[in-house]
Order: C-alpha cells, then sequence, then structure tokens
C-alpha cells in the first residue's frame, strides 16, 4: 500500500477541483462539494439515507452471493469437465453478451415486479463472468497436486478444503472484486425500474426533480460503503489467504 | 518371473503385472512403453527400478499407485488394499499450509488431531523440528524434499513408492537424506519401492535391484545386493558395480 499522505493528497486534490468546477459553473446542476455534503447530513438526519442505502445493500448481498455459488460451481466443473464445457459454453457466451437491460426487462415481465426478480435479474447478469473466470481456476488447477491427495487418500472434504479452494481463492477473489462492482450499478437499473426504493429509486426520484446534489449524494454515499467493504472485509480476507506466499508479510506491514 | 501365491496375505507384499502399457500422442498413434512387466515384492524388502530415463519407471510406478488404470495387467492388492505412500520426484506439498499441516493432511482422519504428539519423533529425525511452522516457499529444496520425506513417513505405509526422491540436490544433502530414508525405513519396516537411473544409489540402498530396458521396456535383470549395508562403499562397491555393469552394460552405463 503507498503511504497514506499521497493518498489523501489526492483526494483533496479531487475535492478541490470538483469545488473550484462548481464555482465556475456557478448554477444549480453543478453543485460543489459543500452542497453535496449538506444534502447527506439533511437526509441522514431523518433517516432516508440509510433506509434506501441498506435496502441496496441488501439487494447487492443477495445478488452477489448467488452468483457466486452458482457461477463458481458451474465454472469449476466446466473447467474439469471438457465435454460439458462444450455443451455449455455456447449458452454463457449467449448470456454474457445479451444486456443487462433485457434480462431485467424479462424478469419482470416474466416473474412479475418482486424482490425475487429483482435479485435474479442482476445474478443472471453475473454469473456468466463468475463462470468464466472459475473456468479457466478450475483448468489450472496442479495435477501434482490432486494426484498427491489421491495417493494420500484425501477425503473429499480435505480435497476440497486443502488442495481446490486455495488454489481457486485468486480467481474467486477476482471474481468477486470485478463482480461487487458490476452488481452495484445493476441493481440500481434494476431499482430505477421496478422497484418503490433503494438508492437507484431515489436516483430516478431526484432526476425527475433535476436534483443533481441528491444524485451524487447517494451515489458516493455508497461509493463510501463498498470502499468500506474493500477495506474492511476484502482486503484484510486476502491479506490472510495470502499468508503463505513468500514475501506476503512484508508487503501487508 | 511368475506372480504365483495370488494376493499375499502378509501386509505390504505387492505382486504387479503388466502386460501392456502404451501411450497415444496427440496424432493417434500408439506408442507401447511397457509390455510384460512381472515382479513381485516381498514384505519389508527395499527393491529398486532401476532404467535409462524415458523408459517407463515413472509410468510403472504411477500404475502401482493407481493414477494410471489405463493399462493391461493387475496390480495386487490394489491400492485400497494396502496403506500406500508416495515420494514424488518434486516435492508436490501444499504451498498455502504449514509443514505441519502438510504433514498432518496425509495422515487417515482420526489421526490428525494436533494432540497427537506422535510427529515429534519423525521431525527430529529429519531436522524438522524447528521448521513445523513454515510455509514451503520458505524452505529450499532440499528442505522441502524432507518434508516430503515426513509426509510419507508419517502414513507408516505398508509399502512407499520413491521416484527419483534425491534428484537435483547437491551429493552432500542427497546423501544425508539417503540416511535418512535407511533409518526411517528400518525402524518401520515398510515396503519400499524406489526408482531410479542412480546405479550407485540404488546399489548402497537397496535389498534387490530391477534392471528395466529396452522399448517397450521390460525387466532385463533381477540382482539381489549381496553386500551388508555396512560394507557398501569404497572397493566393496565399486567391485559389485563393475560387475554389474559388465553384465548389463546397457541399463547401467545408460
Amino acid at each position: 500500500m503507498p503511504p497514506l499522505p499521497l493518498r489523501l493528497i489526492s483526494i483533496v486534490a479531487f475535492l478541490a477541483l470538483w469545488a473550484a468546477l462548481a464555482a465556475l459553473a456557478a448554477r444549480s446542476e453543478v453543485p460543489g462539494p459543500l452542497a453535496v455534503v449538506d444534502f447527506l447530513t439533511r437526509e441522514a438526519a431523518d433517516g432516508e439515507l440509510f433506509y434506501h442505502l441498506s435496502i441496496t445493500l441488501a439487494r447487492v448481498a443477495a445478488a452477489f452471493v448467488i452468483a457466486m455459488a452458482i457461477g463458481t460451481a458451474v465454472g469449476v466443473l466446466m473447467g474439469q469437465h471438457r465435454r460439458l464445457d462444450r455443451l455449455l459454453d455456447p449458452w454463457i457466451i449467449l448470456l454474457i453478451n445479451i444486456p443487462a437491460l433485457v434480462v431485467i426487462v424479462l424478469c419482470y415481465i416474466w416473474i412479475g415486479l418482486t424482490e425475487a426478480a429483482a435479485v435474479t435479474a442482476v445474478a443472471l447478469n453475473k454469473i456468466p463472468n463468475v463462470v468464466v473466470t472459475l473456468r479457466e481456476g478450475a483448468r489450472a488447477l496442479d495435477p501434482r497436486l490432486m494426484e498427491m491427495a489421491r495417493v494420500f487418500r484425501f477425503s473429499r472434504l480435505s480435497l476440497l478444503r486443502h488442495v481446490v479452494l486455495p488454489q481457486l481463492f485468486p480467481f474467486i477473489a477476482a471474481a468477486g472484486r470485478s463482480g461487487l462492482a458490476l452488481i452495484w450499478k445493476i441493481v440500481l437499473v434494476v431499482e430505477l425500474l421496478g422497484r418503490a426504493n433503494g438508492v437507484g429509486f431515489q436516483i430516478h426520484l431526484y432526476f425527475q426533480l433535476f436534483d443533481v446534489a441528491a444524485i451524487l449524494g447517494y451515489a458516493l454515499a455508497f461509493v463510501c460503503i463498498m470502499l468500506l467493504i474493500e477495506f474492511v472485509v476484502v482486503q484484510p480476507l486476502e491479506t490472510h489467504v495470502n499468508r503463505w506466499r513468500p514475501g506476503a508479510v512484508s508487503r501487508a506491514a | 518371473m511368475s506372480t504365483a501365491g495370488g494376493p499375499g496375505r502378509s501386509p505390504g507384499r505387492l505382486d504387479v503385472r503388466i502386460d501392456h502399457k502404451a501411450f497415444r500422442s496427440a496424432d493417434g498413434a500408439e506408442s507401447e512403453v511397457l509390455r510384460g512387466l512381472a515382479f513381485a515384492l516381498a514384505p519389508g524388502s527395499f527393491t529398486c527400478l532401476i532404467g535409462p530415463s524415458g523408459c517407463g519407471k515413472t509410468t510403472t510406478l504411477r500404475i502401482i499407485l493407481g493414477l494410471d488404470r489405463d493399462f493391461a495387467g493387475a496390480v495386487t492388492p490394489e491400492p485400497p488394499g494396502l496403506r500406500m505412500a508416495a515420494v514424488f520426484q518434486e516435492p508436490r506439498l501444499l504451498p498455502w499450509r504449514t509443514v505441519e499441516q502438510n504433514v498432518r493432511l496425509a495422515l487417515p482422519p482420526q489421526e490428525r488431531i494436533p494432540a497427537a504428539g506422535d510427529l515429534d519423533r519423525l521431525f527430529a529425525v529429519l531436522g524438522l523440528a524447528e521448521l513445523r511452522q513454515r510455509y514451503p516457499g520458505e524452505l529450499s529444496l532440499g528442505l522441502e524434499r524432507r518434508v516430503a520425506l515426513a509426509r510419507a513417513f508419517a502414513v507408516m505405509p505398508d509399502l512407499l513408492l520413491l521416484d527419483e526422491p534425491f534428484v537435483s540436490l547437491d551429493e552432500h544433502t542427497a546423501d544425508r537424506l539417503r540416511a535418512h530414508l535407511l533409518e526411517l525405513w528400518q525402524a518401520q519396516s515398510a515396503t519400499v519401492l524406489m526408482v531410479t537411473h542412480n546405479v550407485r544409489e540404488a546399489a548402497r540402498l537397496a535389498d534387490r535391484l530391477l534392471l528395466l530396458n529396452g522399448r517397450p521396456a521390460r525387466l532385463v535383470g533381477d540382482v539381489a545386493v549381496p553386500l551388508p549395508r555396512g560394507a557398501r562403499s569404497g572397493d566393496a562397491l565399486g567391485r559389485f558395480l563393475a560387475t554389474l555393469a559388465r553384465e548389463h552394460p546397457e541399463t547401467v552405463l545408460a
């Protein structure tokens, strides 16, 4: 990690640039950072902010867990069995290329304007990415370690836990990282199109009111939550899982 | 060389019969690597399989380990009937597990609990006592090989298979590991089959040498080593190796 002051300078410079441009524009559609902070404090005070953030976060979490679980299982199977790979590959290509918007609209039409439809639509958008990444991971599994595990008669569970998963972890981490970013963006679209709460719904509302400070406020608030997840959950987890790599300790320090 | 007697009752006895083993290359051509290979290993014996590189030694070992089932013939008892352990050419340790975890994971589930102090002696003999909490990436190749040996002996195998376990080590390190191997084998009385192309190494360690050569490969010699282990150095060993080379010029000098 680079030294903190450099990061701090970068953030302060960004805010200064933003404030300067807003002052230069001098229009209500280009609010400065202070206007956004002002909106956020008001919205937080009457509880609206946390209500919508938590709704969106719950949808992101549900779609993320479903997409990672299904995508990992299918990807690993496809990476291990060549015939299954040939069979399912066209489906994956199809699914990966269908626009997110089409999947969302179809889910709402076929399943109805429900929570299940919203989460399904988001998960369906993410699954093919996870499949493709994890398929690479499963193809890269070291056959020499698998043979070792067979000779020493590892149980299925310990094969998975001690031999397979540690090799897949970098691929799971990559799929998870890009997944979280993609999923929350799609969740907003789903909320805009067919939900009556959540960050996406609020942004849609404030779009109709042309309230740019509110739109930026909600976007920034959610970005902050994602950063928090990155620093509090993802990075410590990665450091823990990579502790065996030579040099991992000095890198983390 | 018949496999008389059927499945032996004594643990560690092994009958190997490979009538035919071939590999198919990408263009569909078939090349036969082994034909009519048969031998039996007595319980508690130490046998070395010797032959030039690429002659099918490792293939034979993989068939015995049950890692390659695409062959005509039989190995009795089949892998589940024996407690087996292997030391491969590369250490094949799990880089994300510590030295001690690598060894414990190879044990049958009920013996994995860290409370059992039975690994202390093994780690002490192999000079690994201080390194139990290290990860393989922090070790030299020589040390990783020791961990692989520790893992194999921790299992208390009936049958231990080693595939050139000491290649690309300096002679001093290899010699120490050979001494450890003999010490542990004598303590546990496992049946050992070791693949090597180093005839001197084989003659110093084994009771019996199986010589493999030809294409497809078959047994070209089955030689008992007549010297007691204490006397396998200097002139005596040199004379034995010279006789061996005279009788099997293609295999032993190859």
